[in-house]
C-alpha cells in the first residue's frame, strides 16, 4: 500500500515538475507547480512529516503560488510572442541536466545508506518540534523573523512609485 | 555487490526519495536553463528549493533526526520571503523595461 503511494506521488511529482518546465502559459506553469506541491506534501506524508506538509501547503499553495498568480496577471504579458526554443538552448540545457542527473545518480550509486529504519521521531505531533524551535534553534528564529522584516521592508520600497526627483532652485 | 539502483526504490527505504528529489532538483535546474520568462524561472528556482527539502526531510526521518526537520522550516520561511522579494524586483524591472523576457533585459551588455 505504501509502495503503491510512493509511487503514484512520485509519478505525480516528477510528471507535473516536467509540465511546469515545458508548458508555454505562465498560468499553467504556475497551477502545475501547485499540484507539484501537493504532490511533494503527500511525500512528506509518507515520511511521517505531517506537520511540514500542513506547513508547505499552507506557506507554498496559499501564499506563493497565489503570489506567482497575481503577479501574472498584474503583468499582464500576453501580448509577448511564445517564441520557440532555440536548438542551442535546447541543446546546452539538455546537456547540463544531463551531467548533473548523472552526477547525483552517481553519488545514489555508490552511497551507503542506513540499514534499520528508525522509528518516526515527531510523526504529526508539534510538541518535538516546538521544543526544537525554543531550545535548540532560538537564536535562528529570532534572526528569521529579522529576516522577514527587512523582507517586507525591501519589498515596500521596491515596490514604491519612483517618481522624477524635482529639481531645487 | 551493492544491488542495482532501480531495485532499491521503494517507499521503505531512503534511495526512492532521494532519487526523486534529485530529479526534481534536475527538472527545475533544466527549466531555469531553458525559459527565457522570468516568472517560470523563478517558478523553476522554487522547484529546486521543494526538491532539497525533500531530500532533508527523508535524510531526517531515515537517520532518525528532527535537524533536518525543523532546518525545512527555516528553508520555508526564507522561501517566502524571497519569493515576495523577487517578485517585487520582476515588477519594478516590468515597469522600466516593460518586458519579462530575459534575453530583452540586456542593457548592461558590451
Amino acid at each position: 500500500m505504501a509502495n503503491l503511494l510512493f509511487y503514484a506521488l512520485s509519478l505525480l511529482t516528477i510528471s507535473c515538475a516536467a509540465l511546469v518546465v515545458w508548458t508555454k502559459n505562465a498560468v499553467n506553469a504556475a497551477m502545475f507547480l501547485l499540484v507539484t506541491l501537493a504532490g511533494v506534501a503527500g511525500l512528506f506524508v509518507l515520511l511521517d512529516a505531517a506537520l511540514l506538509a500542513f506547513v508547505l501547503l499552507l506557506v507554498y499553495a496559499g501564499a506563493v503560488v497565489a503570489l506567482f498568480l497575481f503577479i501574472i496577471m498584474l503583468l499582464d504579458t500576453r501580448h509577448e510572442a511564445l517564441k520557440p526554443f532555440r536548438p542551442m538552448t535546447i541543446a546546452a540545457s539538455t546537456i547540463g541536466a544531463a551531467l548533473l542527473l548523472l552526477g547525483l545518480v552517481t553519488m545514489l550509486r555508490r552511497a551507503q545508506f542506513p540499514a534499520p529504519v528508525p522509528d518516526a521521531i515527531a510523526g504529526s505531533s508539534l510538541k518535538p518540534y516546538a521544543e526544537q524551535l525554543f531550545t535548540t534553534y532560538l537564536l535562528p528564529v529570532q534572526i528569521v523573523g529579522f529576516l522577514l522584516l527587512a523582507a517586507m521592508l525591501g519589498v515596500i520600497v521596491l515596490s514604491r512609485k519612483h517618481e522624477p526627483r524635482e529639481e531645487t532652485p | 555487490m551493492t544491488p542495482p539502483l532501480i531495485a532499491q526504490i521503494s517507499a521503505s527505504g531512503l534511495p526512492g526519495y532521494i532519487f526523486v528529489s534529485s530529479l526534481l532538483f534536475v527538472l527545475g535546474f533544466f527549466g531555469v536553463l531553458l525559459r527565457k520568462n522570468t516568472l517560470v524561472i523563478y517558478m523553476c528556482l522554487e522547484l529546486m528549493l521543494i526538491a532539497s527539502t525533500l531530500a532533508l526531510v527523508a535524510f531526517s526521518r531515515f537517520n532518525g533526526t528532527l535537524d533536518g526537520s525543523v532546518f525545512v522550516f527555516f528553508i520555508l520561511t526564507i522561501a517566502a520571503a524571497e519569493v515576495a522579494v523577487g517578485l517585487a524586483i520582476i515588477v519594478a524591472l516590468f515597469r522600466l523595461r516593460h518586458t519579462v523576457q530575459v534575453e530583452e533585459l540586456n542593457r548592461l551588455k558590451n
